[in-house]
């Protein structure tokens, strides 16, 4: 059976720690970084990158447009 | 000399504390950088419930000048503030509310331009308020402070000379003004008007003859008649109520002539130049218009004085009137920085040097 | 299977619009207006009108739209883009006009301009975003402010009596004859901003068939403005605002479709 498995990247740089994506995710992918960007603000990432299932919700909902999603099925 | 409270204030805000002492009746005005905290120090302060004065924040600049206009016709002190673009939209509503002859207080907290520009200072608003801006022929008499105790004192100055002459007082400041902090002392309250002009249309008491207020005459002859008696006004004013300060000008050979927050830093650059040994003075007119030209031009006539030099926050409006003062008796050179950037001392000093051949 | 077996550009299901340019927005954190001008862009892109679309900023928050996008931007003074945007439809009757305006510029300055352009129903699209405040020069009172929100020129809240009431301004322009279509959206859930982007959709669609005018609406926070995180800003904005501002069609096909018996 297919499982579909899906990964997003962000851009650091780009990114302004609204957190409205890690609210935002069902599968509670995301997560802050302790670390900041250039500007000071901490920055998404995938803190549970397993549980990604490449929904896009997080990459409509940024208001930067820093995420991009990618999404594969996966043969188990 | 009664005790004034003293107090650390931003321009904006003393602006607006300054109104409320003056005894205001309404502020009608519109959000824009760099002036904004006018309005807001008004509400946060609750200027209403301190003196009953409106304070009402309009849909944009065009509405206010009309409800300026509006206010201003029967017969109470009403003000607006705004900036150069804001002015800008201002300027059919000043031409209606000088050519029905009412007075009103305007302030202009002066940006960069020309469109949208900068929010940083400017003095390129200068033709606009003294040569042009609305259309017809009208004069708004124009005071420039060049501190923030000046800006407070010259609120009520400017409603006393508005409703003098039945004509709007502007107050051409600039951004850094608006924004610096300053100790300044508080003009000591006053009331709020309880007799209004005979000619404001504020409801005729039985008896009284009505009053209507207009700027339109569809006869040229009696609109000749009006102009006339306009120009009669701004005759008187230029008689009246020239103001300026000189410093350092006895022995000056070189005048700097600066206004508003280039006088302040101007004043540093003749502090350097003394310092060198260098006869620098700075005259600093107060009212742009009437503009201080007998002044200037006794200064002119003096032997002594080699040459003159406007220093302006713009690309040289106030040099034509000094030019028209001189009428060619002396050099008059020029150093400005344009859309927004303000000189230092030194280059100023510099620009002086370097103009007249200074070693 | 690894992360890095995912990244691949083959397995690409979303990342922005190639119409952005490269400058970072200057909005807020958090802000709604980032997802709406991302949002249109993907329209544009989507329907291949990249060549024949020109924008019209703001004053206001959006006032840098032309430094976001890869497409022709013209800005216009504060209120006046409805007027702007009437004078280029006018001379190029075959682009694709919109203009992007905060409550301010819509609803206070602009009254006159955005009535009058609905009333002639100029083949534009409105695109009118309602957050009940101006973030831009510091956080003042809007049109749209609720009754007893607080703001820098209400800090004891709105009061009615004195300041007038919230004004609720598209219902009143979508029983105008020249309008065809006026939707209201939000951008706080993905949901909600596929549903945008289908309006977004109808709007231009409805332009490209000379419908006449599209008023796409968004309720947005401000988070700056409220003094609020993002995330307490939207759900703010579910509590309060949408009370008065409810989500949903008003106008489709030149037919009102909301209850005129309604409390607005």
């Amino acid at each position: 059976m297919a499982k579909i498995r899906g990964a997003v990247t962000v851009d650091n740089e780009r990114c302004k720690g609204c957190e409205l994506c890690v609210y935002t995710c069902d599968k509670q992918v995301l997560g802050m970084s302790t670390a900041v960007n250039s500007k000071g603000y901490h920055y998404a990432y995938m803190a549970n990158p397993e549980a990604c299932i490449g929904c896009t919700n997080c990459g409509i909902i940024c208001p930067d447009g820093v995420i991009s999603v990618y999404r594969v099925k996966v043969e188990e | 000399m009664e005790e004034r409270e003293m107090r650390l204030m931003k321009g904006n805000e003393a602006i607006a504390e300054a109104a409320i002492r003056a005894g205001a009746d309404a502020f009608y005005g519109y959000p824009i950088t760099p002036q904004t905290e006018v309005m807001e120090y008004l509400m946060e302060t609750d200027a209403t419930a301190r003196t009953g004065m409106a304070v009402l924040q309009a849909e944009s600049e065009v509405s206010a000048i009309n409800m300026v206009y509006g206010g201003a016709s029967t017969g109470h002190r009403v003000m607006t503030s705004s900036s150069s673009p804001g002015i800008s939209l201002m300027s059919e509503g000043i031409s209606f509310i000088a050519g029905a002859e009412l007075p009103c207080l305007l302030i202009n907290v002066s940006r960069g331009g020309p469109g949208l520009g900068t929010i940083q200072p400017s003095q390129a608003d200068y033709f606009q308020t003294v040569k042009g801006g609305g259309h017809g022929d009208y004069k708004l008499l124009t005071l420039a402070p060049s501190s923030v105790q000046e800006l407070a004192d010259f609120i009520s100055l400017g409603f006393d000379l508005a409703f003098k002459y039945r004509n709007p007082t502007m107050i051409l400041a600039d951004g850094a003004l608006g924004q610096m902090m300053e100790k300044i002392y508080l003009p000591a309250p006053r009331p709020r008007m309880t007799e209004y002009p005979d000619w404001a249309t504020n409801g005729t008491p039985e008896g009284k003859e009505r009053r209507f207020i207009t700027s339109l005459n569809l006869l040229p002859q009696e609109h000749e008649l009006v102009n006339i008696r306009l120009q009669k006004k701004y005759r008187e004013m230029e008689k009246n109520e020239v103001r300026y300060e000189m410093i350092q000008c006895d022995d000056a050979e070189y005048v700097i002539v600066a206004f508003g927050i280039i006088a302040r830093i101007a004043q540093k650059s003749i502090e350097l130049a003394r310092a060198k040994g260098h006869k620098i003075g700075l005259f600093r007119p107060i009212t742009l218009y009437p503009f201080p030209y007998d002044q200037i031009r006794a200064l002119a006539d003096e032997n002594r004085v080699k040459g003159l030099m406007s220093v302006e926050l713009s690309a040289g409006q106030m040099i034509e009137d000094i030019r028209l003062a001189v009428e060619g008796r002396k050099p008059v050179g020029f150093f400005g920085r344009l859309g927004g950037m303000v000189p230092t001392p030194e280059e100023i000093e510099n620009a002086l040097y370097e103009y007249f051949n200074i070693k | 299977m690894e992360v890095n077996d995912i990244i691949k550009p083959e397995n690409l299901v979303y990342q922005k619009s190639r119409l952005m340019a490269e400058k970072q927005f200057n909005f807020c954190p958090g802000c709604g207006h980032g997802v709406v001008v991302r949002t249109i862009a993907e329209v544009i892109e989507e329907m291949g009108i990249e060549h024949d679309v020109i924008g019209i900023s703001p004053v206001g928050c959006s006032v840098f739209l032309y430094d976001f996008y890869k497409f022709d931007v013209v800005e216009a003074a504060h209120g006046r883009a409805c007027a702007v945007a009437t004078g280029i439809k006018r001379v190029q009757p075959d682009k694709f006009v919109f203009t992007y305006q905060g409550d301010g510029d819509l609803a206070a300055i602009g009254t006159g301009e955005t009535m009058h352009a609905c009333n002639r129903g100029e083949n534009i699209v409105i695109v009118f975003i309602n957050n009940g405040i101006y973030g831009m020069t510091g956080g003042q009172m809007a049109p749209t402010t609720l009754e007893g929100m607080k703001t820098t020129t209400c800090p004891r809240g709105r009061d009615v009596k004195t300041m007038g009431y919230p004004l609720n301004i598209t219902p009143l322009l979508a029983q105008l004859d020249g309008v065809c279509y006026v939707t209201r959206h939000s951008v706080h859930t993905p949901a909600n901003v596929r549903k945008l982007k289908k309006a977004l959709r109808q709007a231009f669609e409805n332009q490209r068939d000379k419908k006449g005018t599209s008023i796409v609406e968004v309720v947005s926070n401000c988070n700056s403005g409220w003094g609020l995180t993002p995330k307490q800003a939207n759900d703010w904005m579910v509590e309060n605002m949408f009370k008065k501002y409810p989500l949903g069609d008003m106008k489709v096909d030149g037919k009102l479709v909301m209850d005129m018996n309604a409390p607005r």
